[in-house]
């Protein structure tokens, strides 16, 4: 029998047994940025295509959901900081290799851009809004005259910040769950698949709905394969992944991981979008609504899980 | 429930002390100044002199003090042969005993309110009026001789000079019978004196060290750990006979796993492969022992193969050691353990090490033990004490080795049924928390329950105090000054204890303590000065050197000037036994009706599902006197419970699930404890770290953590020769589920 | 120059005095701690090992946690110590997370991340770090890497050793002489 134990020192419960630094809100932080990054893509996408009549939802009121999403999510990782007061201090540095910092970045960017989106559709929505001064208007004709470059910047933008969602955590090459390439492509799909989701609950027309029911579809199951590949990566790898992928398949979050992940947050909504694509009566928001916490319940779970692992020694 | 008038008292006020912790509010300044844990700056700290008093070791220290008089550091004094500048985890941590909270802050005493038993805060007038006028009652009813005193460490130092005026010699430690006494009634029948404190171990020079559970590296009496590394580094061969991977059986070259209560038989054989392989120092024997003869006859029997299932290790690992040993001699040491009262008969066993070590010439060898030299501090002048009538000695007659008090004696002469000649009507106890070091707590109880009067002095609200009619709260080591160390050592040294910083609370000196019963007893004249520092100041100045001159240095080493420190080649030397020799063979203990050479007896083994109770220390804690203390409670604050997985496999225990025990005589414990599954650990027996499972919940941080050896030693076996007892002959089993539930606290 | 630190896991007993020197030393708020004491035990009794290492931040070489920190507030000083600036930490944990051995906590009245920092304020005065200081079995040694004749250099010509995690290419330089 082996044992490996802290004799002094770190068998207090601020360090051991498990680090918990990253809580919640880092969770919450990573699913709400990957929404309002996939949100501002499709519309992006859907403005250069010209579809902004046909698709209202995507590229008007959904985008709404942006700018707000991505403040509570700062709000939400100025919380989580134990120095908040110095929050201030990541932008006296740009730091390329650290995804914190540019992630910062990114958003310092997208976050301004998004409510300059917003701001240029809003008297779409809500046809009374007086601007008060005149420069608001000139500002406002300025953004809907140069929507397509406006979109043109995001589409990048948005990329790099959906898989900034999972490289924050895959950076980390001593948590062996979260160390693995696919994270980032998987969090954008992610991402994009719960952006896709609030644009059906949104939607008014069938058409809308339809077709990101289509576009949810696939990128689930583009998920779904992502998910595979990096649990058979994990049991390809060293003792310290195989020991790693354990936490999600046998371990302490199996249950989050096969019961309210791949089931209810994928394999359940992917049926019902499947079905209701074929025709049956079925009514999408069920599936949107279970992608979603899909979404972030797969945050919840890799940011938890993932501190829980580490390299053996 | 029957409450006793001495109720153990659980909740009740002790005096509160307005504690603020460092907030962590927010302010401009943090925002841009420096960020303030930078790590001390020693060049701002005044430093004092003291010496350690975390455990009985005594290291030298100087302890740093910032410009706010808050005390930063206690770190070792270069010049001190005991530390070598370096202090122990529990040094290092010592100034948590002045910053614990949870202190005892003003005199408390006893009293009844509303049919409850609860302390009320009291000044030190009234507390000491109380205690002098019960202390003259006592004297007029029965005779000063019926007030005993219990002690410990530096404060019993202090009471023993006010016992002794008083006219009371009813004195005991538990450093005797609970500790070393079997060693130095051992050590002295056969070279004529005893090893001392610190002992006179010459490791840092030995080529071979034989460890019979001695657990260096968990006792951490500090030049003996540094020592060894020393002698690890040098090369040293070391042999450790445990029942468990002690961590210095792990550095070991021959870790001999000995099933518990049986290292008699092996010391035997040990003995046996010496002589009959003509191994053992001929010379040295021929020069220096009697009784050999006698000896070599005795052990005949006692093979390797003899010892084989008795002690469960193989013939050649008895031999290939035994050889060791004799390839090393004479600096060679078999050490002679600390503390040595496990089985009963332990006056004997440390015998048998003696003759080991006789065997193999290293008394007075390099290597093996040194002469030492110790500097006698002259006594401040005072009246002569009075003659007592009767003394602790006379409670323990049946016990004729015994040479000074014994503490379960005097307990049981407190107890009015019980057959004794003297009988004990009240007790001081300062600086033992008897409950939990002295065995057999229900015997204890039982004595405090008849006493008159209990009056405790203690730093801590520790078990003990709850029972007591008065309590006093002395300050901690760092806020008083103490008598002198004086030790015996390579060479002799002194050592100063000054305090830093003003006391606590309204906490004060044992020193003062018993300068005001003094005076309050009329015994003024035993008090002459008004300040303990005058006392030290005139010793130290017949000593050559003064208060002013030690405040700088803190130790001072002397030359020595008496005999060599080790046996010269073919030295004459007398030594302090009847005969002037080493005895093999002791007349006296024949005489006594005692085996004059010890005899392997078989011990009882544990029932079917019981496991052999064994505990000793962790690096980190003394006893059960450190385990609130906050810096040392973060290293470790539970004990748990080594289990041999096999065991652990039988029981179906899962590593760290909490379980319950219970002992041979059904006393279970009060508190769970973890389970540590380990390979470290024979499957006959159980281990556990001593001092743990503190059930006064005023300990805020010892309070319920881990379970207490203490409680599960209600069997004790007593050595016949010197009244030492044996903690090691209880046997406990598991409980999986809680005994207690049923059962509201 | 390079510091590193050497410590002979056959002299080590566990005591943790190291941890408690720490403490005092740093200020370092209780129920956390920048150095602390593994024990590992393998085999079968009565064929048992044991190896007890003091750990602490190993001031690697390749530090992820200076990487991955977004502000600049950890960074590598003189003698390759890593440290950080406790008024550039925001605390996002970017660091505590990309830390092999655990080696940093979030001080919780501060709120910065403090870690182990070689005790440079007493290395720059020419002392030794305060848990080297204490060490009852004088087991651990600092010094100088690049100096030939330095205690560690010496130790490192002389025994076997080993660092922890090799394999996380973080080129820890607190060495464990086995
Ligand atoms: N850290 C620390 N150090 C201390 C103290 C402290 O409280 N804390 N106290 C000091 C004092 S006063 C004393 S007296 C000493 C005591 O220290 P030692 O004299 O070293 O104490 P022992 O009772 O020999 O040590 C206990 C060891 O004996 C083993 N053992 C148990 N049963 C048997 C047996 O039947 N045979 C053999 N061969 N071994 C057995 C146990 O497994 C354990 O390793 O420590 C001193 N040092
Ligand atoms: N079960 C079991 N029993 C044992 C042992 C064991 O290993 N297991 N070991 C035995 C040995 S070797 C020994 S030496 C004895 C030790 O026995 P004790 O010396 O009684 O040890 P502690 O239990 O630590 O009690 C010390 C008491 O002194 C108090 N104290 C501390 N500092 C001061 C101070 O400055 N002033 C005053 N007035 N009080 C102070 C503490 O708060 C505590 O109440 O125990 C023996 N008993
Ligand atoms: S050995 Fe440790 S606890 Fe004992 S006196 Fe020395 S420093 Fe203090
Ligand atoms: S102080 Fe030294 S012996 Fe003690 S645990 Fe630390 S490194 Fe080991
Ligand atoms: S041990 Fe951890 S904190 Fe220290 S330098 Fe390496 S990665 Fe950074
Ligand atoms: S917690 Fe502080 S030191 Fe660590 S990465 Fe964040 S800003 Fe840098
Ligand atoms: S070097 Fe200094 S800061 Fe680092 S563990 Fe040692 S004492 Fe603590
Ligand atoms: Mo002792």
């Amino acid at each position: 029998m082996n044992e490996e134990l802290f004799i002094s020192g770190r068998n207090i419960h601020n360090i051991d047994p498990h680090l918990e630094i990253w809580e919640f809100p880092i969770a919450l932080y990573l699913f709400l940025g990957g929404l309002a990054a996939g949100i501002l893509l499709f519309a992006s996408i859907a403005v250069l295509l010209d579809k902004e009549e046909k698709l209202p939802t995507t590229t008007i009121w959904a985008p709404i959901i942006a700018p707000i999403a991505i403040v509570i999510g700062l709000v939400a990782l100025v919380f989580d900081l134990s120095h908040k007061m110095f929050v201030w201090q990541l932008y006296l540095a740009i730091r390329i290799e650290s995804p914190m910092s540019w992630g910062a970045w990114v958003l310092l960017i997208v976050t301004p851009l998004s409510f300059l989106w917003v701001f240029s559709d809003l008297r779409k929505i809500f046809p009374k809004l007086d601007w008060k001064f005149p420069v608001l208007y000139k500002l406002e004709a300025f953004i809907r005259e140069h929507k397509k470059f406006l979109a043109m910047v995001l589409i990048p933008l948005c990329l790099i910040l959906g898989i900034y969602t999972g490289i924050l955590l895959s950076a980390f090459n001593a948590r062996p769950l979260w160390n693995n390439a696919i994270l980032g492509p998987l969090f954008l799909t992610s991402g994009l698949s719960t952006a896709a989701a609030a644009i059906i609950l949104l939607a008014k027309s069938d058409y809308e709905k339809h077709l990101f029911s289509k576009i949810d579809v696939g990128l689930i199951i583009i998920e779904i394969g992502l998910i595979i590949h990096m649990v058979m990566g994990y049991y390809a790898g060293g003792e310290a992944q195989i020991d790693a992928i354990q936490i999600l398949i046998n371990g302490d979050y199996s249950t989050m991981f096969f019961v309210f992940l791949v089931g209810l947050g994928l394999l359940f909504p992917l049926l019902l979008e499947v079905l209701e694509l074929w025709g049956l009566k079925l009514s999408v928001i069920i599936p949107a609504i279970l992608v979603l916490i899909g979404g972030l319940v797969f945050r919840i779970l890799m940011v938890d899980a993932g501190q829980l692992t580490r390299i053996l020694y | 429930m029957k409450t006793t008038r001495r109720e153990f008292i659980k909740v009740s006020s002790l005096g509160l002390g307005g504690v603020a912790l460092a907030g962590g509010g927010f302010s401009l300044s943090k925002l841009f100044g420096e960020s303030k844990h930078q790590g001390l700056d020693m060049s701002k700290l005044k430093r004092y002199p003291t010496y350690c008093d975390v455990c009985f070791w005594k290291c030298a220290a100087w302890t740093y003090v910032n410009d706010k008089n808050e005390i930063k550091k206690v770190a070792g004094n270069e010049l001190d042969t005991h530390c070598r500048g370096r202090l122990c985890p529990r040094g290092t941590g010592g100034l948590g005993m002045y910053y614990d909270d949870d202190r005892l802050k003003t005199p408390l005493i006893r009293v009844e309110k509303d049919g409850k038993q609860t302390f009320r805060e009291a000044s030190w007038e009234e507390a000491l009026d109380l205690i002098s006028g019960k202390m003259k009652d006592i004297k007029s009813k029965y005779g000063a001789e019926s007030f005993a005193l219990l002690k410990h460490g530096s404060p019993g130092k202090h009471f023993e000079h006010l016992f002794k005026a008083f006219g009371s010699d009813t004195i005991a430690e538990p450093a005797f019978a609970q500790c070393r006494g079997p060693r130095a009634v051992g050590f002295k029948l056969t070279f004529g004196s005893a090893v001392g404190s610190p002992e006179t171990t010459d490791i840092r020079d030995s080529k071979c060290l034989v460890l019979i559970g001695s657990h260096i590296g968990e006792n951490m009496h500090n030049s003996q750990v540094q020592e060894v590394s020393d002698a690890i580094d040098r090369g040293i061969t070391i042999i450790t006979v445990d029942p468990r991977l002690s961590t210095i059986a792990n550095k070991s070259k021959f870790w001999l796993p000995i099933r518990p209560a049986t290292d008699m038989a092996l010391l035997l054989a040990w003995m046996h492969v010496l002589i009959y392989e003509e191994l053992y120092d001929k010379k040295y024997i021929d020069k220096y022992s009697i009784g050999f003869d006698k000896l070599k006859e005795h052990v005949r029997k006692f093979t390797p193969e003899w010892a084989y299932p008795i002690t469960d290790i193989k013939p050649n690992q008895i031999r290939e050691t035994a050889r060791e040993m004799a390839k090393a001699s004479p600096a060679v040491l078999v050490h002679p353990g600390r503390h040595v009262t496990w089985y009963g008969d332990d006056a004997q066993r440390s015998r048998a090490i003696a003759i080991l070590n006789a065997l193999l010439g290293s008394w007075g060898k390099r290597g093996g033990f040194y002469f030492s030299e110790k500097l006698k501090v002259p006594k401040y002048p005072h009246p002569h004490y009075p003659e007592p009538n009767w003394d602790a000695k006379d409670l323990s007659k049946k016990y004729p080795l015994a040479k000074t008090g014994i503490t379960t004696e005097v307990i049981r002469a407190s107890i009015p049924d019980e057959n004794t000649e003297h009988k004990v009507k009240a007790w001081m106890v300062a600086g033992t928390n008897l409950t939990q070091s002295v065995p057999n707590k229900k015997m204890t109880l039982k004595a405090i329950e008849a006493l008159e009067f209990l009056v405790v002095v203690d730093l801590m609200p520790m078990e003990i105090t709850g029972y007591a009619d008065v309590i006093l709260p002395e300050c901690s080591y760092l806020e008083r000054y103490d008598m002198i160390r004086s030790s015996g050592w390579r060479t002799p040294s002194i050592a100063l204890r000054m305090p830093a910083v003003e006391p606590r609370f309204n906490s004060k000196p044992a020193w003062w303590m018993a300068k005001q019963l003094g005076e309050k007893l009329g015994l003024g004249d035993y008090f002459k000065y008004n300040d303990y520092k005058e006392v030290i100041d005139w010793q130290l100045k017949q000593l050559g050197t003064s208060l002013e001159e030690m405040k700088h240095v803190g130790v001072m080493n002397f030359n020595r000037n008496g005999r060599e420190l080790y046996l010269k080649d073919g030295e004459d030397y007398k030594f302090k036994t009847p005969s002037g020799k080493i005895e093999l063979y002791s007349e006296k203990l024949d005489k006594m009706g005692f085996d004059p050479i010890p005899v392997y007896k078989a011990h009882e083994k544990p029932p079917q599902n019981y496991y052999r109770l064994i505990y000793g220390r962790a690096p980190m804690h003394t006893f059960s006197k450190t385990i609130n203390n906050p810096y040392l409670n973060d290293l470790k604050d539970t004990n748990n419970l080594w289990i041999n997985p096999r065991v652990a496999d039988i029981w179906g225990l899962k590593y760290g699930q909490e379980i319950w025990i219970k002992n041979q005589d059904g006393k279970v414990s009060d508190f769970p404890v973890k389970v540590r599954i380990t390979e470290r650990i024979r499957w006959d027996s159980v281990y556990m770290v001593h001092g743990f499972g503190h059930n006064n919940k005023k300990l805020s941080r010892a309070y319920g953590k881990g379970a207490s050896d203490s409680q599960m030693i209600t069997k004790v076996l007593v050595d016949p020769l010197m009244g030492g007892t044996g903690l090691r002959g209880n046997f406990v089993t598991i409980l999986l589920d809680n005994p207690h539930k049923n059962i509201e606290s | 120059m390079r510091y590193v630190m050497v410590i002979d896991t056959k002299k080590c007993v566990g005591c943790s005095d190291c941890v408690v020197a720490c403490q005092v030393e740093n200020d370092v708020p209780l129920g956390y701690c920048r150095d602390w004491v593994t024990e590992s035990v393998s085999g079968k009794f009565p064929k048992v090992e044991m190896e007890l290492r003091s750990e602490r931040c190993n001031h690697c070489e390749n530090p992820p946690c200076v990487r991955t920190c977004p502000t600049g507030a950890s960074h590598t000083v003189d003698g390759g110590i890593v440290v950080v600036t406790g008024n550039k930490c925001i605390g996002c944990g970017a660091c505590i997370e990309s830390c092999p051995y655990d080696a940093r906590y979030q001080h919780p009245e501060e709120g910065y991340v403090d870690k182990c920092t070689f005790c440079f304020h007493r290395v720059e005065k020419g002392m030794k770090p305060a848990c080297v200081s204490v060490c009852p079995t004088r087991c651990m040694y600092f010094g100088d890497l690049h100096d030939p004749n330095s205690d560690v250099s010496r130790l490192l010509a002389e025994r076997k050793y080993k660092v922890l995690a090799p394999e996380a290419g973080t080129k820890p330089q607190v060495y464990y002489l086995i």
